[in-house]
């Protein structure tokens, strides 16, 4: 600690200098912040889902819908304690950029598997008896400023009705909550009652997307699994049966490998500065040259002087990146209250472990070099600013 | 004579820049006794800056032995080096070498950053060698707010804090008008004479080398003129 004036006077020797080259760090420790969070997410994706709920969806994909008479069988595997099937709706909200899930559902069957979230007795009772009706999760209201009894109108961009028309409407009898602490991880979707939607559409009757198998014991999950995808092998109908975290991260790989995208563009701006902090402190230290002499002068050893160039290498990085992470925190805070549709971003351990391992790892970089100059360097020749 | 504190015996240094080699310093013996106040003289390049070097431990010779405070330097280690200049040399530079960045206090504290004074400690013997040169109220004063004389005086109490044995002094007043100058002279004689310190200072300037108690003469890598004892 005692030389950590020393340090910072020598840091702050160049103001211009030593701004721009935070600045730059900032700004690429937020974007670090921003995408590996993202990443993350991603990575991790739906990590609040629930561990005890399998999807079972067409072998092919999850777009070509699975028969309905499939749902005894499945219910008949032991392990399983309810069983929903959904449809998904595919609408949006007055405007095609209000986008966000639908599902035709059952509700009796969706209010036994989605246990995690939770209805009021009353909405789900108003649910059940009208066919038109439809609950949302709380996000969901909150985002549009819904309340119970407000009509919901949905164009579908998938299903048309009977008549010809894309155009459809739901009663909103109901808003869903999470059952404990972030529980529902459902929260942004809207649910509407799969007789009502079958009937009415114009094609895909008696066909759903997706069972929703909610099983006793998570252990069992892979068994469960096998066991269903082996009842439909060789049949018109073959099964894929995957956790629901597997069912969403395979959801979002179907964008492209993200992560390779992310760390890529990551890549390059680590590249870049890199070249441009190193760049920077090489600068730093040769315009020091006589005073690095003069301490060796003074009795510092090589090694010392050394070890002062690269803590003050370390010292600019890691400022960069505290205040780049700090500004990502923010910039996600404030992602999370935007009426924008993407998932919450948050800098996790994983995100912390990263940033600061980065830190660290671009101050030794660029620091090094530099500092083995000053350790190498002779005083005579230092001196004489040779 | 009183006790030789700095001792040099056939040392000679030779240079090499490609593929020319230069003998700089050729096969010289001298002895500074403690409480001496040694002027270095003689033309550019006869090889007054390298035996500085030598005797504060900066450069390492190409033969011979160079003693000074009991330890024959020519032998230690680059960190053993480091050290035993932080204990027993001070030094004086032509140009001040001062951290721009620091202020005086901060400048005169940098060799005690080596020791394991506290904060507390530090700061008072700094202020205490500030006081001793004279520039105790511009303690806070960056170098680019002291004047050269200024400057020179903060570079002196920071040669002095550590309580060396053997100040080096590289031309201390070539930077400085005559008035400043013998100021600055006039403080390095009472650092001799009051405080006991052995100086060796190089210098061009004959008025320089009359503060001084010894004279040596060099030309060409070798002592013109022994000095008298």
């Amino acid at each position: 600690m005692k030389y950590f004036p020393l340090l910072w006077a020598t840091l702050w020797r160049k103001k211009t200098r030593t701004w721009l080259t935070l600045f730059s760090l900032v700004a690429a420790f937020l974007l670090l912040g921003l995408l590996q969070a993202a990443n993350s997410v991603f990575n991790t994706g739906g990590q609040n889902l629930g561990a005890n709920l399998l999807i079972t969806q067409a072998r092919v994909s999850f777009t070509s819908p699975l028969p309905l008479r499939l749902l005894p069988q499945i219910e008949a595997v032991p392990g399983i304690e309810a069983v929903s099937f959904s449809q998904f709706f595919g609408g949006v909200y007055k405007d095609p950029k209000n986008f966000f899930p639908q599902f035709a559902v059952q509700p009796e069957r969706w209010l036994k598997t989605f246990t995690e979230c939770t209805l009021p007795a009353e909405q789900a009772a108003a649910w059940k008896n009208s066919r038109t009706a439809a609950i949302a999760g709380k996000q969901l209201a909150e985002r549009f400023g819904w309340k119970v009894g407000d009509r919901i109108p949905l164009v579908s961009q998938i299903f048309p009705k009977k008549d010809g028309s894309r155009a459809w409407e739901f009663d909103l009898v109901g808003i869903f909550d999470n059952t404990s602490a972030d529980s529902c991880p459902r929260m942004g979707n809207m649910y509407v009652r799969y007789d009502y939607f079958d009937e009415a559409r114009l094609f895909g009757q008696g066909g759903a997307g997706i069972y929703v198998l909610r099983i006793a014991d998570p252990d069992r999950a892979e068994a469960i699994g096998r066991q269903i995808d082996q009842m439909f092998e060789n049949s018109p109908d073959e099964t894929k049966t995957q956790t629901e975290k597997e069912f969403s991260l395979n959801f979002v790989r179907q964008i492209g490998n993200l992560s390779l995208i992310l760390n890529s563009i990551l890549g390059a701006v680590f590249f870049t500065i890199l070249l441009l902090t190193g760049n920077t402190m090489s600068q730093a230290v040769r315009e020091r040259i006589p005073e690095l002499a003069v301490l060796k002068t003074l009795g510092f050893t090589n090694g010392g002087v050394l070890g002062l160039v690269i803590a003050e290498s370390l010292l600019l990085c890691v400022i960069g990146g505290l205040v780049g992470m700090g500004l990502a925190n923010v910039v996600m805070g404030v992602l999370a209250h935007a009426p924008v549709r993407m998932p919450p971003l948050k800098a996790d351990t994983h995100v912390w472990m990263i940033a600061l391992s980065s830190m660290f790892g671009v101050g030794l970089l660029v620091g090094l070099p530099p500092a083995l100059k000053a350790m190498r360097l002779s005083i005579v020749d230092g001196l004489s600013g040779r | 004579m009183s006790e030789a504190i700095v001792q040099l015996r056939g040392v000679s240094k030779t240079y090499t820049r490609g593929k020319q080699s230069v003998e700089v310093l050729k096969a010289l013996d001298l002895e500074v006794a403690k409480g001496d106040f040694l002027a270095l003289m003689g033309p550019s390049g006869s090889g007054k800056t390298t035996l500085l070097n030598l005797i504060g431990g900066l450069d390492q010779p190409s033969k011979g032995e160079v003693v000074v405070a009991g330890e024959r330097i020519e032998k230690l280690k680059s960190s053993a080096l480091a050290a035993w200049r932080a204990r027993n040399v001070g030094f004086v530079f032509q140009f001040y070498n001062l951290m721009p960045m620091l202020s005086a206090q901060k400048n005169v504290e940098l060799p005690l950053l080596l020791t394991k004074l506290s904060a507390s400690e530090r700061a008072r013997r700094a202020q205490i060698a500030l006081t001793v040169v004279g520039l105790a109220e511009r303690a806070s004063h960056k170098p680019n707010e002291l004047s050269g004389g200024q400057a020179q005086r903060v570079a002196i109490a920071r040669a002095l804090v550590a309580d060396p044995t053997l100040l080096i002094c590289d031309e201390p007043t070539g930077d400085l008008d005559r008035k400043t100058a013998d100021e600055i002279l006039g403080l390095l004689q009472t650092l001799n004479r009051e405080h006991g310190k052995t100086i060796v200072m190089v210098t061009h300037d004959p008025k320089a080398a009359e503060f001084a108690t010894h004279q040596v003469h060099m030309d060409k890598g070798a002592l013109a003129i022994e000095p008298a004892h």
